[in-house]
């Protein structure tokens, strides 16, 4: 038996700061991309890509866009390219780069203060629950 | 007949795993996160399970990219552990349970969950970590695993609500088997934790800890939570704790907590953890 309404609104979902909802449709768009990023799974791809970025890239259907973000690491733009961030890690794992490390890459804080926010318990939701409510 | 015994929920991030992999968990950063599961491995040594269905997701690892199931079970004899694009995890193999999950695959379909069958998929640190934070560093793990799996990911996951009633369908088919086996059911991933964007890093301890807590006191509150609820108060990650519910529902209305424990942080992610034993 369902309990109570377990509805949404897109609006909620996009009134949520700093937060990009990867949805079917972002999905589709970023599916050359996350061929991409999936092909780091094989050891052998590894320093091929390394090697040769943009010859490696060009093996992709991707767009222009998603190529040269992700060859200067800019992952808040390719998640606003449709990228979802289990894909893009394996980019930074083939950079031989932690996952707080990339992730603070899309944060205002360098990886330094990132990692004594961290320490220090983390980000606090106060204030960055909601855009319009501001609260 | 087989019999629910317990359900475990616990955190499942990549990085607990590499810091076991590369000898770290004495280190000041890791040890008091590992000293929080000793007391749930001891445990394990005497509940010996045979069987752990294990709830997490895939991580763009074995599934995400061509497919995206919103339910799905691995009815494979065992499951590699995978190249998640830096080797995999040099951990055992895992061995699964064909003959149960084939039976509680038949038995949720029929029950209308309408599950993707899983034949051959390598596993990802969505269960490899839970299995070593129980389980220690061993030869090979102790029970055979069945793996449940949730999108989680890709928006809409399916709701809390379903997710405790896949719990409850679970335990009807466990409790329809015929063999004498303890079966433990086991939630993963959480707790609050984003991965993206300019809110990356959040944590919100007073939304974790009341989970924990409602997991025992209050269970049927948290099936009224909505995926809003989640992004906002948890996280865009955090929503994996919908996965805890799958094994609160196979538990039944009564249980008894064995053990609690919340960190912050490991790597970007608050770790939480319970063991209940079924009443």
């Amino acid at each position: 038996m369902a309990v109570g309404n377990l509805g949404y609104d897109r609006a909620d979902l996009d009134d949520i700061p700093g937060t990009t909802i990867f949805t079917v449709a972002s999905s589709r768009r970023a599916y050359h991309l996350h061929r991409f990023c999936m092909s780091l799974m094989k050891a052998d791809n590894r320093p091929a890509f390394k090697a040769d970025e943009a010859g490696y890239l060009a093996r992709f259907g991707m767009t222009d866009e998603q190529k040269s973000a992700v060859q200067a690491r800019d992952y808040n733009r390719l998640i606003a390219l449709g990228g979802n961030f289990y894909f893009l890690i394996k980019i930074a794992s083939c950079d031989g780069i932690s996952a707080a490390q990339a992730v603070s890459t899309m944060t205002d804080l360098s990886t330094e203060d990132y990692t004594a926010m961290m320490l220090a318990g983390g980000r606090s939701p106060e204030g960055v629950r909601s855009i319009s409510g501001r609260f | 007949m087989a019999r629910i015994t317990a359900g475990v929920a616990t955190s499942h991030v990549p990085a607990i795993g590499a810091a076991m992999d590369l000898m770290k968990t004495q280190e000041p950063y890791w040890s008091p996160l590992f000293d929080g599961y000793e007391k749930s491995r001891a445990w394990q040594k005497d509940a010996k399970p045979d069987v752990v269905i294990l709830v997490f997701n895939d991580h763009a690892t074995s599934l995400m990219l061509e497919v995206v199931p919103t339910f799905a079970i691995g009815c494979a004899e065992h499951y590699r552990p995978a190249d998640e694009g830096w080797g995999a995890r040099p951990v055992p193999v895992v061995q699964g349970h064909p003959e149960l999950a084939a039976h509680i695959a038949e038995n949720l379909i029929i029950d209308e969950f309408d599950m993707t069958i899983l034949n051959d998929m390598d596993v990802d640190h969505g269960m490899t970590v839970p299995l070593s934070l129980l389980f220690g560093e061993v030869d090979q793990w102790p029970t055979r695993v069945i793996p449940v799996l949730v999108n989680v990911t890709q928006f809409p996951p399916p709701s809390g609500d379903r997710c405790w009633r896949l719990g409850e369908a679970i335990g009807r088919a466990v409790a329809s088997f015929p063999e004498d086996l303890n079966v433990q059911v086991w939630g993963t991933g959480g707790m609050s934790h984003q991965l993206q964007g300019k809110r990356a890093g959040l944590i919100n301890k007073p939304f974790d800890q009341d989970f924990l807590e409602k997991l025992t006191s209050d269970p049927q509150s948290l099936r009224k939570l909505t995926h809003y609820d989640y992004l906002r108060e948890a996280g865009s990650e955090g929503i994996e704790l919908i996965m805890w519910l799958v094994m609160r529902g196979a538990l039944g209305a009564d249980v008894n907590e064995v053990h609690r424990f919340y960190h912050v942080p490991a790597s970007n992610t608050a770790v939480g953890h319970i063991v209940l034993e079924a009443a």
